[in-house]
């Protein structure tokens, strides 16, 4: 491919939570911010914007992944999934609501993040351990709720979705 | 923060990855993962005027056996090495580390080679490079040259890479019969930077013990395996204080220290009773 110029913006096309989409960005645009403020998808959150805090954690062709971490142009033809894709307005999805369930938010910051980290995971490792969950827990930072929920949220959300998925 | 103002090229090709950097020299910088650039992108302690991005190049992508190694292209995630159904019989140390990378989503995009090219003192995977006496496969447009683990990490983010070279794969021994291996860290999270990380690999006549986190780089000492227990809390003592800690932010010069005589004694006592 030609060597994208620092001083222009360049289409990027990709297939953002399953529709194809495109926007212009610059070389130094993080996806993060090509997200929010090309495609609209306001849905990931930016904190640190040096992958520490997991909140802008989206799937890039299936995997969990830092959103600050990765230009706009590295997605050209890739496919992003935000928590844009999760459930539906007036119906949550399995993750969800065993979220809402234990309470696993209070200010909801950190939580598509999590989400996302969580719905790949949960995919590849359908009956994890609280420990597991744990360790992937730690690449997020959630101020509010001390992680209790969250863990509690995620080991009943592995067991419906297993009972959903039987064999999965 | 955002990064400054760079071109991007996504090469097709090796070779045109190469001329990239033979013409722009430091002032270019590769990107594969991301998951190191990146943040010093973001913060702007790097301002390179081009970014070549090799994540893409199928053919760095790949993780072989070849004479008696495993060689690891520069594409190649921490997440695709970890994974790797054969890695704890071929790299068991490499299978005990890799889950203290990072976080399961910097695994994700994080490549084995990136870590190993940045350097970082408390990074697992250089640690993880001189434990074995593994070594780097360095490429630029006039050629290849392999390099020691040992004579390519010199300090503090710092290598023996030409700015016209890039990683294309580093190489780690196979797992030698009879031995034993063991890695153990101490972080104030798990996936954070490591304090003190250790790794240590005991054979039939020696203990091989790399310490990472204290000093500039991982270091290395090897003792005879029939040390006896005095003689080798006198060595570990020694090698704690040749680190040559400082106190900083997150621990001690005193704790460091500490944690090398305890943490080290342990994790050659592990890795004594895996051998096998």
């Amino acid at each position: 491919m030609p060597r994208l110029s620092a001083a222009c913006r360049h289409r990027v096309s990709l297939t953002l939570n399953g529709k194809a989409v495109s926007g212009w960005a610059e070389p130094r645009m993080l996806l993060s911010d090509f997200l929010r403020h090309a495609l609209g998808a306001t849905g990931t959150h930016v904190g640190c914007e040096n992958g520490i805090c997991g909140a802008c954690t989206i799937k890039l062709d299936g995997r969990a992944a830092r959103s600050c971490l990765m230009l706009a142009v590295q997605a050209e033809g890739r496919r992003i999934d935000t928590v844009e894709s999760l459930g539906a307005a007036d119906q949550l999805s399995t993750l969800q609501a065993a979220f809402r369930r234990h309470h696993a938010l209070q200010c909801g910051f950190c939580t598509p993040g999590i989400l996302m980290s969580l719905d790949d995971y949960l995919r590849r490792h359908p009956d994890p351990t609280e420990e597991e969950i744990r360790a992937l827990l730690s690449g997020h930072l959630c101020r509010c709720t001390g992680y209790t929920g969250i863990v509690q949220a995620a080991l009943e959300a592995a067991a419906a979705l297993r009972e959903e998925k039987p064999g999965a | 923060m955002k990064p400054a103002s760079f071109d991007y090229l996504r090469p097709e090709t090796l070779d045109e990855a190469l001329a990239a950097l033979g013409e722009l020299g430091g002032d270019a910088r590769v990107l594969a993962g991301g998951q190191s650039l990146m943040p010093m992108l973001n913060m702007r302690l790097v301002q390179p005027q081009l970014l070549v991005d090799i994540g893409r190049l199928a053919g760095l992508a790949e993780v072989r056996l070849v004479d008696g190694r495993l060689m690891v292209g520069a594409a190649v995630t921490q997440a695709q090495l970890a994974t790797r159904p054969t890695l704890a019989a071929e790299a068991p140390l490499l299978a005990a580390a890799l889950p203290w990378v990072g976080h399961y989503q910097t695994r994700n995009r994080g490549t084995i080679c990136g870590s190993i090219a940045h350097a970082d003192p408390s990074a697992e995977l250089p640690l993880c490079l001189l434990a074995l006496g593994g070594d780097v496969v360095l490429r630029s447009a006039s050629g290849r040259r392999i390099v020691s683990g040992d004579d390519f990490l010199l300090g503090v983010l710092s290598t023996d890479r030409r700015d016209d070279e890039l990683v294309e794969a580093v190489r780690f021994p196979l797992r030698q019969g009879g031995a034993g291996i063991a890695f153990r860290e101490v972080a104030q999270r798990h996936g954070d930077f490591a304090i003190v990380a250790c790794a240590a690999i005991v054979r039939p006549a020696h203990i091989r013990l790399a310490i990472g986190g204290v000093a500039g780089r991982p270091m290395v000492r090897e003792w005879p395996s029939d040390l006896g227990d005095d003689s080798l809390d006198d060595a570990l003592n020694a090698f704690a204080w040749e680190l040559g800690a400082v106190d900083d932010l997150h621990a001690s010069a005193r704790y460091r220290r500490e944690l090398v005589r305890r943490m080290g004694r342990r994790t050659i006592e592990e890795a004594r009773q895996c051998r096998g």
